[in-house]
């Protein structure tokens, strides 16, 4: 069955010499994160990770925030082009919906690796759940979204697309109660200042259809670039409209950056202020303003614009912009929220607190790359004729 | 008479008064600077404020645990000489990079030009709405039904630490022996559950600094000392709504 399965759906001339070795140097990439992540559970996560007890999460928790988001992203633009059809992305769905899971599990790896006790979670979160907690739905949701989505994607791989569709539905559903509890994690602990609040949520939500549309159209750019094709028009007409969404998600994205900055400088809690100034004038000033506004919001805004979505590798160029900036900025915001000590003020605390990722962070995270860049390749190679196949059901 | 007459009058002076009149004088003085000592006062205290005392404490009738237990702190008898910190070290197996009690310092401005040093006793606070508690996806922390401790099941924890980041008053760290998260439990493992009545940094503490006990009962110490109408009780971050268990007072 899978053989048949495959010879409908692969495309074996996707896989020259040079995207096999592309290929093979991802897998090690994520294997390379995974053997840091085996490595830092053997020595204790305090020895190979730079957090501690005031900074608990740092690069980890949001490089799997960024691949989350992301994945929430590319799963709702798919489910709403094939829930409505009508729009021109519905070419690209297919590759939307491989895509997200794809991220879905760059972001498992990171998250695996991060914990202290995988193993007690699969036990303990079905025995003893606790249904207030935002984790919790998270996590929860996150595994059943990935569940729906490989039916969805076998049902369209079998070409039982209105099944995939009620399963693209239930997935995306699944994918946004995920995401908005991704938000509510931060959003709802009123002692942190920075993150508490009622924007974080929405503000996850909209970053996920902006990373999402960023995401599709980068790797649809490499699609076509691998195999050395010119971009089809239906296709190209896809991707337009993914830019059109991401100029609207960075205009948008723009207005809740500067509206949330300005609320942290006339009132409310002094811990978000200083917090706020961390970014804007402290120790994530760089991060801030050159990667995550100019790097990842202005200039591609401004690509975008002057280039009227015509360009493919303009588009595409602005979308790897984005992505950069909207790791950094979710790096910026895990960071900024702990980077103040609650006792200020005490035992000559420092106004900030010290957190650089350490190596093994870093490698752990390259799994999260490593995983969703290989799965991306093996899935051009061997479901390159559903995606192409997208639009015509 | 007119007012302005009154100047012309020679002073009888005080010491030909018979000592009722007088009494009654003063005590017209002292309700009438009462009066207005009262209202400046009350004045320059916000409602909020004025109002926090009674905030912070559950209602006197409707406790909601039983034994309640709390741990009132005399802030200013604190002279930081860490016995707590060793005993609570030494009695629940804490390890060196990790602490279930700290104590903070400041030196805190009193003039220009004159200083006093102030130390901050902290542990968990036991809070009555415990936001660790409601963000842990196992439940491996929880409150207690019966006497409000927040307690850990340390097989249930995962590490993914969403509790130190809940934690308004960083009460928690990772114990690598258990590979879980540790805190304070008022020592009910150690002390409570065997009939002791302290805590082992309560019952160190040489200054009385620490006091521990049931606030459901009005014959408790921490009762009284948290309801003398001529001192302030507060607790920290009040603006969390987390409710803590642990207050603060001043002899």
């Amino acid at each position: 069955m899978i053989k048949s399965i495959l010879a409908d759906s692969q495309e074996m001339e996707v896989a020259t010499p040079g995207v096999n070795k592309a290929t093979l140097l991802f897998g090690l990439l994520a294997l390379l994160g995974v053997g840091a992540g085996i490595y830092a559970q053997v020595v204790g996560h305090h020895h190979a990770f730079a957090n501690t007890r005031e900074m608990p999460w740092g690069l980890l928790i949001s490089s799997y925030a960024f691949f989350a988001i992301t994945s929430t992203g590319l799963c709702l633009l798919a489910a709403i082009s094939h829930l409505f059809g009508g729009n021109r992305m519905a070419p690209i769905a297919n590759r939307m919906v491989f895509l997200s899971i794809a991220t879905i599990m760059g972001a498992f790896s990171i998250i695996g690796l991060e914990l202290e006790n995988p193993h007690r979670m699969l036990l303990y979160n079905m025995l003893s759940p606790n249904l207030t907690s935002n984790i919790w739905w998270m996590g929860t949701l996150y595994s059943m979204a990935v569940g729906f989505m490989f039916v969805e994607f076998f049902s369209i791989l079998t070409r039982q697309y209105k099944m995939a569709v009620t399963l693209g539905v239930m997935g995306a559903i699944a994918e946004v109660l995920a995401n908005t509890n991704l938000g509510a994690v931060f959003a709802t602990l009123a002692g942190r200042p920075f993150w508490y609040g009622a924007q974080l949520p929405i503000y996850f939500l909209s970053c996920a259809f902006m990373s999402g549309a960023a995401a599709i159209i980068i790797f649809s750019y490499f699609a076509y670039k691998i195999r050395k094709e010119e971009m089809d028009t239906d296709t190209f007409n896809g991707v337009q409209t993914a830019g059109k969404v991401l100029t609207l998600m960075l205009f948008l994205i723009s207005v809740a950056t500067i509206w949330r900055f300005i609320a942290f400088y006339v009132g409310g809690a002094e811990m978000a202020r200083t917090a706020a100034d961390a970014l804007t004038n402290g120790p994530l000033s760089f991060n801030f303003w050159a990667i995550e506004i100019a790097f990842g919001l202005a200039i591609p805004m401004l690509l975008l614009s002057m280039t009227k979505l015509r360009s493919v590798p303009m588009m595409a160029i602005a979308s790897a912009m984005v992505l950069v900036g909207q790791f950094i900025s979710r790096f910026d915001l895990v960071v900024a929220g702990q980077i103040v000590p609650e006792f200020t003020g005490w035992s000559d605390l420092p106004t900030y607190l010290h957190y650089v990722p350490s190596i093994t962070e870093m490698l752990v995270t390259c799994a999260g790359f490593g995983v969703a860049c290989a799965l991306f390749l093996l899935g051009e190679r061997f479901f390159g004729n559903t995606f192409r196949d997208s639009g015509h059901h | 008479m007119k007012n302005m007459d009154f100047e012309k009058l020679s002073n009888e002076g005080t010491e030909t008064l018979p000592s009722e009149e007088r009494r009654r004088f003063l005590r017209f003085g002292l309700s009438v600077t009462g009066v207005f000592l009262g209202g400046s006062v009350l004045s320059l205290t916000s409602a909020r404020d004025a109002l926090g005392i009674s905030d912070i404490l559950p209602d006197a009738k409707k406790f909601p645990y039983k034994p309640h237990y709390s741990m009132v702190i005399i802030q200013n008898r604190c002279v930081d000489c860490e016995r707590c910190m060793e005993a609570c070290t030494k009695t629940n197996d804490v390890p060196s990079y990790g602490y279930r009690t700290k104590i903070l310092d400041q030196k805190r401005d009193l003039g220009p030009s004159l200083q006093e040093q102030v130390f901050m006793p902290v542990l968990c606070n036991h809070c009555n709405r415990p936001p660790c508690v409601r963000v842990c996806p196992t439940t491996a922390t929880y409150k207690d039904k019966t006497n409000g401790i927040v307690m850990m099941d340390y097989k249930r924890c995962i590490g993914c630490k969403t509790c130190m980041a809940a934690c308004p008053y960083n009460a928690r760290y990772f114990k690598e022996t258990n590979r879980a998260i540790d805190k304070c439990n008022f020592c009910f493992d150690t002390r409570l559950s065997k009939g002791e009545k302290l805590t082992a940094c309560a019952a160190a503490c040489p200054a009385g600094v620490r006091n521990f006990g049931d606030l459901s009962d009005t014959e408790s110490n921490v009762y009284k000392l948290v309801h003398r109408p001529d001192k302030v009780v507060w607790v920290l971050r009040p603006e969390t709504g987390a409710l803590p268990n642990v207050f603060y007072t001043t002899d």
